[in-house]
């Protein structure tokens, strides 16, 4: 598991690592009806996880349970300072959802609901709008940015929370090429920064971009789980073949 | 005789006192009753949105059917209430603008909580789980989901300030249209007419319309700036 052959950026890190997460037979079910089961791994700080599979098959879901929105119906997650919901963590959805105020404020809302100094979340904003170019939109409505800035924002507002890890439900499904390729440069940004990454797409170019480890659910079940370049070179599993070749598996 | 449209006019002009007290009263009365309304409504409405427990539907349709509540049947439960003989008859506080105040509320709170319920429940949807990633509880999202609701719930609350502002029956049952000190604009215009006296009901009659239409130019100018600026 995560052999290391893909990976370029050596992991910084932080102190008091809640990392690695640990799945041990972990399932979601929903009146009976499981979506996720059996799924067991170990997310490893430093990495970028690329977490791919089909339509329904439970990359969404996955995310969701990891980063502790949901909770496993059976099996158990657990982080590597022994919490069930580790604080250090963010996530990022397909669509980012802003509140209606600046997008200084927007990025000040979860530092205060930290209980930073007001002070210290000043500095930590501007810091954040300089370092990810948004400095000039400062003070504009965060609504009415574009979807590529939007998106920026959510990316810059997890950054300001100092996570250790971070969950990316596709984020650059509804943006246009160009917005998607800056998207990528700040998951490379936080990658390089430590930040652990685990992210679903369904755009296999970007996940070869950007995966050194990839996990393959099919219909709720994490097939394949393995280094980037070992999948891509030919996943054992028929299903993530057929995936990878094009081919629409149910 | 001059037509009650220039007595009207010549009354207003000339600031007369007995309109200017009436007004007044009418005012504090039901913008006291608003602002109780909301410090109850807009924090019950969010909580009703966002908790789930066994009746939550019977205390919604509880809720949605009070906000046609007709005015004389809070008037007659507020009376009820505060009757000599009723359970807060010692306080004394039938025919005084309280009891006004009181009964408007009555009139007002099932239309803000039901509004917030609605409008928050909406914005829940939309913000749960990105609030919980944030790392907000539910506790703390009700303020942030009211803030961000802030340009819906207005409408809500001025549909409370028009009920409230426009109806007779609950303040003339608690208020008894005392002169001087519990007629307000709607009562003064039932009994003037009905006195013949058609001059100062005209009056208060354009002075309520233009009070309401002001409002309502004020929050749809205020709806219309915020989207603009908020999105």
């Amino acid at each position: 598991m995560g052999a290391g052959a893909a990976g370029m950026i050596a992991a910084r890190t932080p102190p008091a690592s809640i990392l690695p997460l640990k799945l041990d037979q972990v399932g979601y079910a929903v009146a009976g009806k499981p979506l996720l089961a059996d799924l067991s791994l170990h997310i490893e700080a430093g990495r970028r996880l690329i977490v791919m599979g089909a339509n329904g098959a439970g990359k969404s879901l996955f995310l969701r349970l990891c980063h502790g929105l949901l909770d496993p119906t059976s099996g158990r997650r657990l982080w590597a300072d022994g919490s069930l919901r580790a604080g250090a963590q963010a996530m990022v959805f397909q669509r980012p959802v802003l509140l209606r105020r600046s997008v200084a404020a927007n990025m000040d809302y979860p530092l205060a609901l930290k209980g930073m100094a007001s002070s210290e979340r000043r500095e930590k904003v501007a810091h954040t709008l300089d370092r990810f170019g948004l400095r000039a939109l400062a003070d504009r409505p965060a609504r009415l940015l574009s979807g590529g800035e939007q998106q920026r924002l959510a990316l810059a507002r997890a950054w300001a929370m100092d996570t250790q890890v971070l969950f990316l439900d596709e984020p650059t499904s509804a943006l246009d090429p160009s917005a998607t390729r800056i998207i990528e440069d700040m998951i490379a940004q936080f990658s390089e920064d430590g930040i652990t990454i685990v992210m679903s797409t369904h755009d296999l170019g970007q996940a070869r971009r950007l995966a050194q480890d990839v996990a393959f659910l099919h219909r709720g079940r994490l097939i394949e789980h393995r280094s980037a370049l070992e999948f891509f070179a030919g996943p054992a599993a028929p299903e993530a073949r057929a995936f990878l070749a094009g081919d629409l598996i149910w | 005789m001059d037509s009650p449209f220039s007595t009207a006019l010549n009354l207003i002009a000339t600031g007369d006192a007995v309109l200017m007290q009436i007004i007044g009263l009418s005012l504090r009365v039901t913008l006291s009753a608003v602002l109780i309304a909301c410090l109850v409504g807009l924090p019950l409405g969010a909580a009703l949105a966002l908790s789930r427990f066994p009746g939550r539907g019977v205390v919604i349709v509880t809720f949605n059917a009070l906000m046609g509540l007709p005015p004389v049947v809070a008037g007659l439960i507020v009376y009820l209430m505060l009757s000599r003989s009723g359970p807060l008859g010692a306080l004394a506080l039938l025919f005084t603008p309280t009891a006004m105040i009181i009964a408007q509320t009555l009139l007002i709170l099932p239309i803000v909580v039901s509004l917030t319920r609605s409008v928050v429940e909406d914005l829940w949807d939309e913000y749960r789980d990105q609030l919980r990633s944030l790392g907000a509880g539910r506790l703390r999202s009700v303020p942030t989901l009211l803030w961000d609701g802030r340009v819906s719930l207005l409408t809500g609350v001025l549909a409370g300030f028009g009920r409230a502002s426009a109806e007779v029956g609950a303040v003339l049952i608690v208020g008894g249209n005392i002169a001087g000190h519990t007629r307000t604009m709607t009562t003064a215009i039932t009994l003037e007419t009905s006195r013949g006296n058609l001059g100062l009901a005209v009056a208060l009659g354009i002075i309520l319309l233009s009070l309401t239409l002001a409002l309502n130019a004020a929050a749809w100018g205020a709806g219309q700036w915020a989207r603009g600026r908020l999105g």
